[in-house]
């Protein structure tokens, strides 16, 4: 189970909770369950093809994992939707 | 095209001659014509000083100086500032205080502190930085190159700081 | 505090005496046989649409042997978003900035390039392009370019949000939001209220050396691109994405590089002089005008922000709200989302609301400019935590002390921050000399400000062999741009307990050495360094195989004692020298190599507090900075002199964007200032020494303790000046660059209200 951190904008979908815990070995069974449990969170984090979206990373515990979609999470891993960071 | 010049001129202290075309600058002919690639252009208008060179003796923009210009006269670049194979103390000041970064502004800067060091033996901070000014460093925030500048003095004149 | 033996001196880096001699080759210094010199055709226009392009005239000439347009970019199939260089950015667009379709979208925007027998031909063969423009209104400023009625640079851009699409086009590319608990509840509770707007200007990394690349191709299509860039596998993937080469038939070689600070992550030659030599068959050099590196590569975002903060009177804030509208350029892509987080990230609180708005506009798309977004929004910050501190009649290092995050508390984005060192810094700051250094005159002021950066760590590989006299060759693919090769060496030398001057360095090309992320974000020495270390763990544990060879007992009976040699555990008799061992090499199965490659992962985040003495000239408005120190957490200093030089060019770059620095735009999109007598960078006239005070709180998980250094010192500037010419002529400075004139009118309008 983890921990997933709702976005601000997204909160609407989760009746105003800003983190909820839901069960997946990676990241992509965390989304395909936040959805499950909250219509509509998919559309907002995935791209069509199944790809996070252009303007989010998703951070677990902490760091963008670099397997993306396939990265492994934890049983108590927290996962976060931030925007893509770089520097210079 | 328009027909070159024959330039004949003494280069970090040998005799050169090389065909410039009148509307060439003594940056590129430095570079694309003589192989000295030493010598850089960060804006060719005389801004930087990325390009500076010593025109007997005198520090100049090389990019604001015509090829032919240079024709009888006495350039040094930082290829001629010591003897191949070696370094020259203000060259080995600036290796020890870490006065470089990325290392592209050094040439010119070398050029005109050497220039400096040549006319004021012992300069102060403020006359470094003034001698200074017209060569611009993105990397280093200008201290350790003041640092590495004074040190050098310092070192090639040590009898005048003696009390 | 663990003793180095290497680690913490100041060896003379490597390449150094090449670069005091004027030997080593930058961007502009290769030179090949046969070679063709390139040009770029740029748009004169911010906004226009292009109707027609003939070259016609352009290739008709003698000595011209090639042009290439947009058209010359092999045809798109998916609209993919690609990891580049260190900006997200679809695909699509960036084939279309390196080479424009159907519309210019900033002055500077690529059109054409010719590849000619000389730079002269080849200028005046681009004059010699006649393209037909229908020019358009032009979008130059962030708070028009969000209004409905603003002109669209594309007509299919809709706003991203995590929100409700709306699909409304606009020019916003995306809005993201962070918060927790409630800043209604948390201002409500506050006894002093701090809001404020500000606005900063676009500015340029600045980098001496202008762009430049050379591409060769052989009769059998295979690649090769010279080029100064902060990455060659970035440029590689680009080429490769853009004119449609195969990855393994393109080689990319860095040459030194003049200076980067997150503008030559992005290549704008390289692809136009593979499109050449392809075209030509020879080899075409491109090396960019100063004029063109400001009008057509990537500057930082200028910005639009709205601040706000409370705190209660015994000087607990209580909630901290902003929104901030970062300027792209021509697509999608600026820093806004690490403003939002570096925003408030030193200060604790329970109630945070910021908003962050990605915003195109006509002019060139912003690249990375070290610690991209967080100066602008810092110099906002910053100045509001000061005034609410001076509100609240408090010491503002105090203030800030006294709301500092520690290891645990959160971040923007609610995940819990690790081990930081932001309170050693404020107490070194309060104990500081300069601080309580008297400070006495007419119109001088000290101010101070804080920053933080998240810093970064990805991938680097690296591989190394011994010689047979126990020195040892490296290769590494993270290009150096202000000696890390020397900082490789020293771990390396510190792991196997030899000399400095015994390890070489290299900086390898894409063929020669595993996938490098690009050398910026702060994390050359702390992730290609994690690797050297690890690489140098491989080679021992190598070495102790020869060993047991050599002995004909079991590896698990070997150690290595760094210094010493390998010895036995069991037999005290038998020691081997590292050289011993290498000079017998051959006779025990060949060379030894050591190798690692590491995804290091998010990277170590670093705090920077400065302090910075003023005297603002009343009458010109001219502000002398009299003395700077820079603080900042930096982990474990490997080569202590870089580390200096790192925070005293930082803190200097800041010093320029807050006083001197700011791109001029008229009102049609052309850009008055591209050259650097206006666009003013400081002079060594314009600083004065920088003190650095390093606090080493080393980071747990790196084996050396190091944080990344080269982007938290880039933070603080803007702030502790604006603070400081508070504290000197009492007016707050809202806007970027605080130029004499700013400076002026503010006093005026400060007299004027009495």
């Amino acid at each position: 189970m983890a921990r997933v951190w709702i976005p601000s904008l997204m909160r609407d979908l989760t009746a105003g909770d800003a983190s909820v815990v839901v069960a997946g070995a990676t990241v992509r069974e965390v989304i395909a369950n936040l959805e499950r449990a909250y219509p509509g969170c998919q559309a907002r984090l995935l791209q069509p093809d199944g790809e996070v979206q252009a303007h989010i990373a998703v951070a677990v515990d902490g760091e963008v994992p670099v397997m993306g979609l396939q990265a492994k999470v934890g049983q108590n891993s927290e996962v976060h939707f931030i925007p893509p960071m770089s520097g210079g | 095209m328009p027909k070159s010049l024959i330039i004949a001129t003494k280069l970090n202290g040998q005799p050169v001659q090389f065909l410039a075309e009148p509307r060439q600058s003594l940056l590129e002919t430095l570079r694309d014509t003589l192989h000295l690639t030493g010598t850089k252009e960060g804006c060719a208008n005389g801004n930087c000083g990325a390009c500076s060179v010593l025109l007997d003796g005198r520090v100049v923009n090389s990019c604001l100086v015509l090829a032919a210009e240079a024709a009888g006269r006495e350039v040094t670049t930082v290829e001629g500032l010591a003897e191949s194979g070696k370094l020259n103390t203000l060259q080995q000041s600036f290796l020890e205080h870490a006065a470089l970064q990325c290392g592209i502004c050094t040439p010119g800067v070398l050029i005109a502190a050497a220039a400096l060091l040549e006319q004021v033996p012992h300069p102060t901070e403020e006359e470094v930085r003034q001698f200074l000014a017209g060569n611009l460093c993105r990397c280093t925030g200008y201290d350790k190159i003041v640092r590495a500048v004074i040190d050098a003095a310092d070192r090639m004149h040590p009898e005048v700081t003696q009390p | 505090m663990t003793q180095y033996r290497v680690v913490g001196t100041r060896p003379v880096r490597p390449d150094g005496s090449d670069k005091v001699t004027g030997r080593a080759v930058y961007g502009a210094d290769v030179y090949l046989p046969g070679m063709l010199h390139g040009k770029v055709l740029y748009s004169p226009y911010a906004h226009a649409r292009i109707k027609s392009i003939d070259v016609s005239a352009a290739l008709a000439m003698e000595g011209v042997l090639a042009v290439v347009t947009g058209a010359d970019l092999p045809p798109m199939t998916t609209d993919e978003i690609v990891q580049l260089g260190e900006s997200a950015i679809g695909t699509r667009y960036m084939r279309d900035m390196i080479l424009a379709r159907d519309k210019a979208l900033y002055q500077g925007h690529a059109i054409a390039a010719v590849a000619a027998t000389s730079i002269h031909l080849a200028e005046m063969a681009v004059s010699a392009i006649k393209v037909e423009y229908e020019v358009l209104p032009p979008v130059l400023d962030v708070e028009y370019a969000m209004r409905p009625e603003a002109p669209l640079l594309h007509e299919d851009l809709t706003t991203r949000s995590l929100g409700q699409a709306t699909g409304r086009h606009s020019n916003i590319a995306s809005h993201m939001r962070a918060e927790r608990g409630s800043v209604e509840a948390g201002f409500a509770e506050a006894h002093v209220v701090v809001e404020r707007e500000f606005r900063t200007t676009m500015v340029h990394q600045g980098y001496i050396e202008p762009h430049a690349a050379t591409a060769q191709v052989t009769a059998d299509g295979h690649y090769t691109v010279w080029t100064t860039t902060q990455g060659s596998f970035a440029v590689r993937n680009c080429v490769s994405q853009v004119c449609g080469i195969p990855l393994g038939k393109l080689r990319v070689i860095p040459t030194e590089i003049g200076g980067g600070f997150g503008g030559k992550t992005q290549t704008y030659l390289a692809p136009l002089a593979v499109l050449l030599t392809r075209k030509s068959g020879r080899p075409v050099k491109l090396v960019m005008t100063r004029a063109e590196t400001f009008r057509s590569t990537g500057p930082t975002s200028g910005a639009y922000i709205r601040l706000k903060a409370g705190a209660r009177r015994d000087g607990t804030i209580t909630a901290l709200a902003g929104s901030m509208a970062y300027e792209a350029g021509a697509f999608p892509g600026s820093p806004v989302g690490a403003a939002v987080n570096v925003c408030f990230t030193p200060y604790k609180t329970d109630n945070l609301r910021v908003d962050g708005y990605d915003v195109v506009v006509n002019k060139p798309r912003t690249q990375a400019y070290r610690a991209p977004g967080a100066t602008n929004i810092a110099f906002a910050a910053e100045s509001v935590i000061d005034e609410l501190a001076e509100k609240l009649g408090m010491d503002p290092l105090a203030f800030r002390l006294k709301n500092a995050v520690r290891e645990g508390d959160l971040n923007t984005w609610n995940a819990k921050l690790p081990v930081i060192g932001l309170v050693q810094l404020l107490r070194a700051a309060m104990e500081s000399e300069h601080y309580s250094a008297p400070l006495s005159g007419q119109n001088r002021g000290r101010g101070v400000a804080a920053g933080f950066w998240g810093n970064w760590g990805a991938v680097s590989s690296v591989h190394m062999v011994f010689n047979h006299d126990g020195s040892i060759n490296v290769v590494e693919g993270s290009v150096d741009i202000a000696g890390s090769r020397a900082s490789m060496a020293m771990l390396v030398a510190e792991e196997l307990g030899i000399p400095f001057d015994q390890v070489n360095v290299t900086i390898g090309d894409t063929e020669m050495v595993g996938f490098a992320n690009e050398t910026g974000g702060s994390r050359t020495t702390y992730a290609t360094g994690w690797a050297c270390v690890k690489a140098a763990q491989n080679a021992i544990d190598n070495l102790r195989g020869r060993a047991a060879l050599m002995w004909e007992c079991a590896t698990d009976q070997v150690e290595y004692i760094p210094g010493k040699g390998f010895i036995s555990t069991a037999d005290a008799e038998k020691l081997l020298t590292l050289r011993e061992i290498c000079a017998k090499m051959n006779a025990t199965g060949g060379p030894v190599y050591g190798v690692a490659t590491i995804n290091a992962g998010g990277g170590a985040p670093a705090f920077a507090v400065h302090i910075a003495d003023v005297e603002v000239d009343a009458e010109t408005g001219k502000v002398d900075i009299l003395r700077y120190t820079a603080l900042q957490d930096v982990g474990t200093a490997i080569h202590p002199a870089y580390v200096e030089g790192q925070i005293q060019g930082g803190a200097t770059q800041g010093i320029g964007w807050a006083l001197h620095e700011g791109y001029v735009y008229d009102e049609q999109g052309n850009l008055k200032n591209a050259n650097f007598l206006d666009y003013r960078i400081p002079t060594a006239l314009d600083v004065p020494m920088i003190d650095t005070v390093m606090v080493e709180v080393p980071a747990p998980n790196h084996p050396y303790g190091v944080r990344g250094v080269g982007e938290a010192c880039i933070v603080p500037p803007a702030g502790a000046l604006a603070n400081a010419i508070h504290r000197a002529v009492g007016v707050r400075l809202p806007n970027l660059p605080m130029t004499p004139e700013q400076v002026c009118m503010a006093l005026v309008a400060k007299a004027e209200a009495k």
